[in-house]
This record gives structure tokens, sequence and C-alpha cells, in this order.
């Protein structure tokens, strides 16, 4: 590499000239930081200012370039600068439209604008342009396993896009579930009549694609590698294995009924109380003639009873709403109501949820004479000739019964998820200590893997709550904890076919994304498009594991000598493995502990009799830089005395910048991440809770230094929280104000 | 007189829906309401009634055809259409209600005595003997209509705004005496009771 030549751009726009002593930053910048090249201009964001930097790049050889203008998150396409490495300073949303208005806050204004293009000039000085990561014969080809509705709608998606397909169905032929059914919910105005499943003819588009290979009787035997290049072996029922390699993989093994034989008390298992899908047969049978029970007399009454095992407190069946169970019912009555008006269908619900276009699918057939009641079933019995609901009328509030030649249970959705990560590292770790039984159960697990990942993180993606596969769903649903693998339909949640193809088709575009971004070396979301990746030094790493067992995305493996093993392909780039090492050893060629590091050291810290504290807050760049930026938007004012540093996530901080900052003067420390828990909001799903994790630990570090507990400060911040981070700074500075200043300072 | 009652029962064999969507006014709504209650909670007087419009739509379709019809609930209502106004599956509820009084009176099982109910009746009788209402004998029909003793009471309490009408030629004695009628009055019966032929057609009442 040649030569690296640094310069400083100060934009003067947008009232930082005029509030701030641009000269005394140049000043700063040259004689502090250290800048080979100083400019200012007026309007740097201008084709004008643009082209000024554009030129000292082609003429002066400038490499690394720090602009002090206006925050990262502002500007980014006009400061986009691909052959240098660039930081940024935030005079603009981090200071001046910040700090209080007034002559009196001049002075602490401009401190913290010096700081901030110290800080700026000390974070080049550690950046390097990262190279990306590109492989050779990266693969584009997709795997889909599963040949429901979902699959093949997933895998039609992406052979249509251009991309070579794989498709994997466990049974004999295409279509899963949706080949039972006689109809489907409507999907099309005017929303009134049960539609054809067009299962069939899918499956024969899907079948004859020719981008498509069908593997069937078939299942996924080993999954290694990564994104863009994982290596897949196809075992066939008949003892054959093919090997694929394929650049990105879409899991939709569907659902399965939750088993009315486990609802004796609402009739399961009885012949004329059947399940939504035992209907569905019956109906099939029927073939559009009158529809008749196991013992063939015509049913002229039926009842359904919804929410059965479903949205059940009691923990013995399935606390969640399967969602897809009202409209599904309401479309069965009709099987009835449509061929004779004059049977009796009632729908016993406790609340009907009919999302989409389901209310005018629920108007039609109120219209259509059925019954809607709204009862919690307690019983229902079988007598042979006539079944029995005794249920509570819940608008009338008695208890009461009704009877019908037939009740239909509304079952819920179980997912297909395969091994459940949980039990899985718990068999692991018994089987590895000698445990017999929890050997035999790993290769009883194994078995009912879907994937069969050789992960060191164990053979499936993560489990969702209540078994569902992974899935980021308040903020990126189709999103999972391992790169490059996507769960489509009733597997990532309860949902009906026009959901599950909707969901197919979101998948198939999140793989296409894969393979495209893993075949130029660049991450995947949610930091698209980054070149950076993760670097070791293993010489000085002592193996401790950290990086491996913390990485939410399984992205690191151990190789021979127990070193780590990074996939990169496989890596988000949060930078949660840095935040873990003990020994820094991890860092990224534009983010590492000394670009951080390097920016906390740089901050002027006044001495004690000054009375001008010094708080650091490392910001999650995610929702917390965000929100502060927002605060300075709309002109909420805060302190004058902090100094934000964005970070990637609250993961990729390591304790040694907190002991650092506090060391050297600071007499607080401020970390502002995202959600944590079971509804987490961290783009990286567990980098925030790791971060909390590490804090709540970093007590007896403050105790050896002699410092107050309130010294180090994690809070969660959302997005939206603009006014509320304002005050949390100034309630912080207050507190600060209250325990006295660092009697750190001087030594650092 | 219960016959219109036993007729219509034995006809939808307990089926009241059915009934009620044959001979309500309006009543074929009734399998569109999807009891989300807004009605029970928009009536101003809700509190008076024994059955809000969205309970008996259940008791309709749970087929509880006397207590249905035998409720004062229906006569309750005061017709202010906030209801109508606000149901988000567009029931006409004011009308069906008013329906459901109506079927109730004439197949005989709405509740006696019923103030509404009672008032309606002597309005209705009053009105089509001169095909227009008689004021000074429907005001003491009302006052009457609890008895002799009461009735006295009343009209001894409105004396000063009855003796105030008269004054003002607003009120005329001499109607005590039968009183005048309309032009063409036998015109006016004769439309009145090919009303009533083509409704009791309707209803499934004609004998």
């Amino acid at each position: 590499m040649a030569d690296s030549k640094f310069a400083a751009y100060i934009c003067t726009g947008c009232g930082i000239g005029d509030t701030l002593d641009v000269p005394m930053l140049e000043k700063i910048a040259q004689k502090e930081g250290k800048m080979a090249l100083v400019k200012s201009h007026p309007f740097l964001c201008s084709t004008d200012g643009v082209k000024l930097i554009e030129d000292d790049i082609a003429n002066e050889g400038v490499t690394h370039l720090c602009i002090a203008a206006c925050s990262r998150r502002a500007k980014v396409e006009a400061f986009r600068f691909p052959a240098a490495a660039v930081s940024r300073a935030n005079l603009r949303e981090g200071v001046i439209w910040v700090v209080a208005e007034g002559a009196e806050h001049d002075a602490v204004r401009q401190e913290m604008a010096e700081d901030y293009v110290r800080m700026g000039c000390a974070e080049i000085k550690k950046m390097k342009v990262p190279a990306g990561n590109v492989k050779e014969a990266s693969s584009k080809k997709i795997l889909v396993v599963g040949g429901g509705l979902s699959g093949m709608t997933a895998a039609l998606a992406a052979a249509e896009a251009g991309y070579a397909v794989t498709l994997v169905e466990k049974s004999g032929a295409l279509g899963g579930f949706a080949n039972n059914l006689w109809k489907r919910v409507p999907f099309a105005a005017p929303y009134a009549d049960a539609q054809p499943v067009g299962a069939a003819e899918l499956a024969a588009k899907v079948s004859g694609h020719a981008k498509i290979k069908v593997h069937l009787n078939a299942v996924v035997a080993e999954t290694s590698g990564a994104p863009g290049r994982f290596a897949v072996k196809i075992a066939q029922e008949s003892g054959g294995m093919t090997d694929d390699v394929c650049g990105a993989i879409i899991q939709a093994t569907g659902f399965t009924p939750y088993d009315p034989a486990r609802l004796p008390e609402l009739g399961g298992g009885q012949p004329n109380v059947v399940d939504q899908a035992g209907l569905e047969a019956l109906a099939k049978a029927a073939d559009g003639g009158p529809i008749k029970r196991a013992d063939g007399k015509e049913v002229k009454s039926v009842v359904f009873v919804q929410c059965a095992g479903q949205r059940d407190a009691s923990g013995q069946h399935l606390p969640y709403c399967s969602g897809h169970c009202c409209a599904t019912s309401i479309k069965q009555a009709t099987y009835f109501k449509d061929r004779d008006a004059g049977i009796n269908a009632v729908v016993m619900y406790q609340d009907l949820r009919v999302p989409g276009m389901g209310e005018d699918f629920y108007r039609s057939a109120q219209d259509k004479g059925v019954t809607f009641v709204k009862g919690r079933a307690a019983r229902v019995t079988d007598g042979g000739g006539a079944c029995k609901v005794d249920f509570k009328d819940l608008i009338l509030d008695e208890d009461t019964s009704i009877e019908a030649d037939l009740v239909v249970l509304a079952t819920g959705q179980v997912p297909n998820a395969g091994v459940n990560l949980d039990e899985w590292t718990a068999t692991v770790t018994a089987a590895e200590s000698g445990d017999e039984a929890a050997k035999t159960r790993k290769d009883e697990l194994l078995k009912t893997s879907v994937l069969s990942l050789n992960y060191r993180q164990g053979p499936d993606m993560p489990q969702f709550k209540y078994g569902f596969a992974d899935s980021h769903f308040i903020c990126f649903p189709y999103e999972t904890r391992r790169t490059g693998i996507y769960a489509a339909g009733p597997v990532r949640r309860p949902m009906d076919i026009l959901q599950a193809t909707e969901d197919a088709t979101g998948a198939a575009l999140k793989a296409i994304q894969a393979v495209e971004n893993a075949a130029r070396g660049r991450a995947a979301h949610p930091r698209v498009g980054d070149l950076s990746y993760p670097v070791a030094r293993l010489e000085g790493c002592t193996q401790c594991k950290r990086c491996t067992v913390e990485c939410p995305f399984g992205a690191i493996d151990e190789d021979e000598k127990r070193f780590p093993k990074f996939n990169e392909e496989r890596c988000r780039r949060c930078g949660t493995c840095m935040g873990a090492c003990p020994v820094r050893v991890i860092s990224f060629e534009n983010y590492s502990v000394d670009t951080v590091g390097s920016q906390i050291k740089a901050v002027n810290i006044p001495d004690e009799f000054e009375e001008k504290p010094r708080i650091l807050i490392l910001a999650c760049e995610n929702d917390a830089y965000p929100a502060l930026d927002m605060a300075g938007i709309q002109r909420l004012s805060y302190s004058a005395f902090v100094r934000a540093i964005p970070v990637r996530c609250l993961g990729s901080v390591n304790t040694i910048w907190i002991t650092d900052a506090l060391n050297s003067g600071y007499d607080g420390v401020m970390l502002m991440g995202c959600k944590k828990g079971d509804d987490y909001q961290c783009h990286f799903v567990k980098g925030s809770e790791m971060a909390f994790y590490r804090t709540s630990k970093i007590d007896d570090t403050l105790k050896q230094l002699g410092l107050e507990p309130e010294r180090v400060l994690s809070l969660e911040v959302a997005i939206t929280d603009n006014a509320r981070v304002a005050k949390l700074i100034n309630d912080y500075a207050e507190q600060i104000n209250e325990i006295g200043l660092s009697p750190m300072k001087g030594f650092g | 007189m219960t016959t219109a009652n036993q007729t219509a029962r034995a006809k939808y064999e307990n089926d009241f829906l059915k009934e009620v969507e044959a001979n309500v006014e309006e009543g074929h709504w009734v399998r569109m309401c999807m009891q989300c209650g807004v009605c029970a909670g928009s009536c101003p007087l809700g509190d008076a009634w024994a059955h809000p419009p969205q309970k008996l739509f259940m008791m309709i379709r749970a087929g509880k055809r006397e207590e249905v019809l035998s409720s004062d609930a229906m006569w309750m209502c005061t017709s202010c259409y906030n209801c109508i106004v606000r149901c988000p599956r567009k029931l006409p509820i004011t009308h069906i209600v008013h329906g459901l009084a109506n079927y109730a009176h004439r197949l005989g099982l709405a509740p006696k005595g019923q103030p509404t109910r009672q008032t309606a009746a002597l309005f209705w009788n009053n009105l089509v003997k001169k095909g227009r209402v008689n004021e000074l004998k429907f005001s003491l029909a009302l006052y009457f209509k609890d008895g002799f003793g009461q009735g006295i009471k009343n009209a001894l309490g409105m004396q000063a705004v009855g003796l105030g009408l008269v004054k003002a030629k607003r009120l005329n004695p001499m109607e005590i005496l039968g009183g005048h009628g309309i032009e063409n009055l036998s015109g006016f019966k004769a439309m009145i009771d090919k009303a009533r032929e083509i409704e009791d057609r309707k209803k499934g009442l004609a004998g």
C-alpha cells in the first residue's frame, strides 16, 4: 500500500461557521490531530465541496479523511469516497444543535467541537480501507427445504428471478399440507367464497421449471459451510446421496396440526369429532356432494369449536393463537352452507380473528347463514348419533349446550422447526461428560434435524418463542441468527396460505440478497454492503472460546488447534466477538479496539479544578445514535459535557474502553443499546444482551479503581427515544455532579 | 288470541332466527351482527334495558323466542339512532328493535302494562277513529290509564295547563263529544285496512 496521507475537512455551513471558532478547529486538526492537510469549506456537501475532497484524493494523494461536519448518518451519499478511509466528526447534530444557545455556553460548545475534531482525527489514524472478502466461485444457487406451498412459492420466485434452485421434499410429492385441502380461504376480491387451492398447478410449474431441481423422498443429511458456499448432502430415501453446493437456504418445513387426541375433554379421538384437517378429508371424499361422517351419515348439523387446545393458559396445550383457524372454520362452514342452506353450521368462537380480508369472508358467511356463537366449549360428548357440545355462552352469560352430527375442533399449528438448540447444547454437554443416555438422545435429536448443520452451535437454526424457527420478529421478521438461512411460512410463525406464500417470496428475496452479498464479499443484513470483516491476531489468542460462544450468528468455529476460525460469510460485522475478547486480538479494518480507544483518549480532560466533567457515551449506531441525532434535529439541548461515540452494536463494546475512560479521568460512562430480552430490538439479536451482562460484571473493576458503581450506566434506548435520550443525559450529568468529579483526573 | 303465536311457532319449528328474518321489519339483518357491543355501549338508555340490542340479537340466534318477545327492552328505545350511526356492520338496529316490538305486540306476547306499549296503543286507537288525534280524549285516556283515582289526580295536576290551553283557544272542550274527523274518513279507513292487510300478509299473520 502506498503511503498514507491524512486530511481533515471542516464544513462551516449549516451554522457551524457562525457558532464555532473554525480557525481554532483547523489548528487543532493540524497540531493535535496531526493532519497533513486541513481545509474548511462553506458548503462541503455541495458538488463544489465534494470536488475539493475528490481532487485532493486524486492530486494530493490523500488516503484518509476526517470530515468534520454533520452526523455520519447525514449526507452519506455525498461523503462516500470508496478509495479512502473516512471518519466523521459530528459538529452539527452532535454539537451546535444540542448545546444550549447563548454566549454563556460558547466556551463549552467550542470545547465539545474541539474534542470531536480530535476524536475524528484520532479515529482515522487507526482506520484502513476494508478490502472485502471476495471468494472465488461463490455459489448463487438457492436450496429450498420443504416442498409445500411456501417452499414451492419460494423456489419459483427465486427461479423466475434467474437463480438456480434445489428443492428438497421429504415426502413423495410436492404440495405439502395444501394437498389435503378441499378449498382455500378466498384470497381475491370479493373474498366471499372459498377458492381452489391450486397446489397441483403450482407443483406442475415447479417440477417443469428448467432452473429448479426437485428431490422427492429426500432430506438434508448434512450442511456445512457458509453463505455462498454451503455444502449440502441430500439423502434419498432409497439410500442414494447427492452432493450439492448452494449459496443460501430457505427452510419452509411448515407445520403439523396439533394432535386432537390430546383433547379428550373436547371429544378428541371420538369418531364424530374431527380436527380441521379431518374435515378437509371428509370434504375431499364428498367431492362436492353431501359431506358424510365416518359412519356414512350425511351431516345435517355441524359445530366448529375454535381455539381447541390453543390460547391455553393452563400450560397443557398451545399457548398461542394460530391465526388462520377462524377463517378456516368459516371456510369449512361454507362447505356445508354452499351445498345446502338448510344445514345448521355453528362457529363457536371466543374472539373471532380474521386478519387480512377475512372480515369480508366472515360477513359473507354470516350472509350465507352460518351461525356465530361467542362461547367457550367445556365438553364435547359423542353420543354416537349426535354430539353434544356443552359450552358457556359468553354474551348471554349462561352454561348451555348444543347438539350436532359432527364437531370440528380448530386445533393449532405446531412448527416443524427441527432440533431445539437449548436441548441440543444440554445434551451435547452431558454426552461429552460421558452420559450414555445423553449420547443416545443426541443421535435421536440429530435424526429430527431439518438442516443438519455441522455448526458448533447445533444442527438447526435457533428456535424462537414456542418452538418456531428463528425470526427477528419485531424489526426484520425474515432475519434469523444463521446468516444465509431463512425461514418461511408456518415454520416461522403460525399463518395461513396467503401469508405463507407472501412470506416465501420475501424469504426468496432475502436469499437472493445473501448470495449476491456473499459473492461480493460483503456483509448481509443489517450492515449490508460492509466490506470489513473480523480478523483475529491468533498469536495473542488464549483460546478462551468467548468469541465462538458469544457470536449471535454462529459465525465462528474452532479449528483443529482450538483457535477461532472465522466464517466471514456468516459474519454480520456486529463486533460482538471484538467486545468479548479479553485479550483484544479481534478487530475490523475500519473498526477496532484502537479506533474507539484512540477516540476516548483523544478527548481533552479538564483538571478537577475546572469543574467540567466529561461523560463518555457509547451509543449503538442503529438506534441510540440516531436518537441522539434526532434530539439534535429537534434542537433538544443536552449537557455539553458528553462525548458520544457510535458503536456498531453495544455487543462490540470491549470493557477495556470503559476502564480506559475511567482511568483517564472521565467522570461517567453511558452505554446506550437496544432493547434486550424476549422482545429484543437489537439488530444483532444478542449484542445488547451480552453488553448488559458484561457491564453488570464491571462493579468489581470499579471498586478496584475506588470508583462509585454509578459511574457506569447501561441504558436501553429505542430509535424513537429522542426526547428521552436528552433527558437521560441531563439527569446523568446531574447525578455525576452530585457524586462529584472523578478522583482519577490527571493520572491518565 | 294466541292462535297467531301458535301458528308462527309451529310454522318455524322453533327456528326463531328464521321467524324473525321472515316476519320482523329488517329482521334479515340479525344474522349479520358480529357481537361487538358498540350498540349496547352507545345506547343512552342502555342501563334501562334488560337486554341491549347485541344481546337481543344473540338471543334470537340462540332461539330464545319467548324471552325475546316478552322482553320490555325493545319498548325502551327512544329512536335516537345512535346505534345505527355507530354499528360497524351497518345494521338498521333501531328499525329492527321497533320491528321486534311490533311483532311481539301483534302476537300478544309483549309485556302487559308496559307504558310505551300502552301509550302507543292509546294513540293509535285514538287516531284511527277520526283520522286525526283528538288531543282532549287522548290526554284523558292517558290520565285514566292507571285507574279512576289516579286519573282524577293526574287531571287535577294538569288543570292549570288545560285551562291555559282553553283560554288560548288551543283546546276545545266540546271535542269531548265525539270530536271532528277528517274529510273522507271512509277513504282513510279503507287505506288503513289495506295497509293492515298487506302487513299481515308480510308478517304471516293473515287469518
